[in-house]
């Protein structure tokens, strides 16, 4: 047990049960259906544009980018490009490999002591599988859901449905049956990444140690959410048509709250929306703080390049020439040696 | 440094912002100034007739692919061919001679709702419209 994942955990709870009391309880299908979403997407955008403008004003003076190869040198010196970038090109390709692939997670390593106390290196990649698996799984869960937010559909979300759907996964049992509506493999993707980062949280000692409740928050959350949305698919059942029309409702500015939908669509509205409200003040925000990174977005030119620092301000200078003008008199009466001789002015 | 405040590297910054934007506001201006209004079902004269699916309509709506998924299950692998539902009916697990017998009008029926939700499902991979078509055909 550990109060910070317990804590993240009961907050997740209490969500659920405030949008299931709300909902099931009070009838508040206005608030939980259309207000809390409206407000959600409001803070959403807002605030990451916000938080942007307020990284965007911190001056990056010198070139800091993490190298993680041969800096470009002599011409008979193989550079490594995009590990260690010389210019604005390179460095578009860095981080479009880091967010795509995430190549630094890939660099990922663990270290421990060998045979007695050999210290030595282990190639661990799985945080990266998972964050990659989780991350695309999020991305295609993301952009599969605009089936509800268009009409028509555009043919590419077509498209991805039915490659996620490729797989025709079925499975029969007296107490459930899974088949039609197609698995949708992304969703479980998703709920199986999400889980084993979070197991990976709790259960390796190290990365227990640095976690935090805001760390294990977003994972309850998204948890929740995929279990939400994988029940009312494949298990508990909604009128989909019905779903459309609330949500066409909501993205054409006359939001209509859909009759006999279930509970567990207004809860799994209100954990996106929690999710989406909560986004720009947490460390969600890595999705803006990718492009912001200094770390990666500069090309290491220091060399190449003389940076200015902006905050320089104008320092009173005494030259050398000045000084010789204050003193040449005494200095030649000391005998030191002067630029410019006393004789040539008369006075 | 209070008074100095500015952006930095300032387009670049502004440009990733108005996609960001962009893309948030992306499903509100693909709709603009469209009304979408859910789709409308037509009922044949013989489903008017009949008044009730196999199971109640709410049900059926929300449920039907895996009440046929059930079917399908039964017929080919279990040789068992009649469905009682909750009333006690029976009805041939059938989708062609059941299920498309009173819903033969399948563009102003099945097609409407599934275009709408962008579901595309294999059942008229193999089932034809409407059977009674080809055996008139015959």
């Amino acid at each position: 047990m550990n109060s910070k994942y317990m804590f993240s955990l009961a907050a997740v709870i209490v969500l659920f049960l405030l949008a299931y009391i709300g909902v099931a309880g009070i009838g508040l299908y206005g608030f939980f259906g259309i207000f809390i979403p409206y407000a959600a997407a409001f803070i959403f955008a807002v605030g990451v544009v916000y938080r942007v403008v307020d990284w965007a004003q911190s001056p990056v003076p010198f070139r800091i980018p993490s190298t993680c190869g041969q800096q470009k040198s002599l011409p008979w010196i193989k550079p490594a490009s995009f590990d260690n970038p010389a210019c604005n090109g390179t460095v578009l390709i860095r981080m479009i490999l880091e967010i795509v692939l995430f190549r630094s997670l890939f660099r990922n390593m663990r270290f421990h002591f060998n045979k007695g106390n050999k210290f030595s290196y282990e190639w661990e990649k799985w945080l990266w599988l998972g964050a990659l698996a989780f991350h695309w799984a999020f991305f295609v869960v993301v952009i599969r859901h605009l089936r509800f937010f268009t009409e028509p559909v555009p043919v590419c979300i077509q498209w991805l449905e039915s490659l996620d759907s490729f797989f025709r996964l079925e499975f029969f049992a007296d107490f459930v049956q899974v088949g039609l509506p197609g698995v949708f493999i992304s969703g479980i993707v998703l709920l199986a990444a999400v889980i084993y980062l979070l197991l990976r949280r709790m259960l390796i000692p190290q990365v227990n140690y640095v976690s935090l409740a805001a760390d294990y928050f977003p994972l309850f959350l998204i948890i929740a959410i995929a279990v939400s949305g994988i029940m009312m698919r494949y298990f508990t059942k909604v009128d989909i048509v019905g779903i459309k029309e609330f949500t066409m409702g909501l993205v054409t500015f006359h939001p209509k709250i859909p009759e006999g939908v279930g509970s567990v669509f207004y809860i799994h509205i209100f954990f996106v929306s929690v999710l989406l409200a909560y986004f720009p003040f947490s460390k969600l925000m890595h999705l803006a703080g990718i492009f912001m990174s200094p770390t990666r977005n500069l090309a290491n030119n220091s060399r190449v390049k003389r940076h200015v620092n902006p905050w320089n301000y104008p320092v009173k200078v005494h030259t050398y020439e000045e000084y010789e003008d204050d003193f040449r008199e005494k200095m030649i009466e000391a005998g030191l040696p002067v630029e410019k001789e006393l004789t040539t002015n008369g006075g | 440094m209070a008074n100095n405040k500015q952006i930095y590297d300032k387009g670049k910054v502004v440009a990733g912002l108005v996609i960001f934007v962009f893309i948030v506001l992306s499903p509100f201006l693909y709709n603009l100034g469209k009304a979408a209004p859910a789709p409308e079902l037509k009922l044949t004269d013989k489903a008017k007739a009949a008044k009730e699916c196999v199971l109640p309509k709410e049900e059926m709506k929300a449920g039907h692919m895996q009440l046929l998924d059930l079917w399908r299950e039964k017929v080919v692998r279990e040789a068992s061919r009649v469905y009682v539902n909750t009333e006690g009916k029976e009805f041939a697990m059938s989708l062609s001679n059941t299920c498309l017998d009173c819903h033969s009008n399948k563009a102003d029926f099945c097609d409407r709702c599934h275009n709408y939700a962008s579901v595309s499902p294999y059942c008229w991979d193999c089932h034809i419209d409407n059977p009674k078509e080809i055996s008139d055909a015959k």
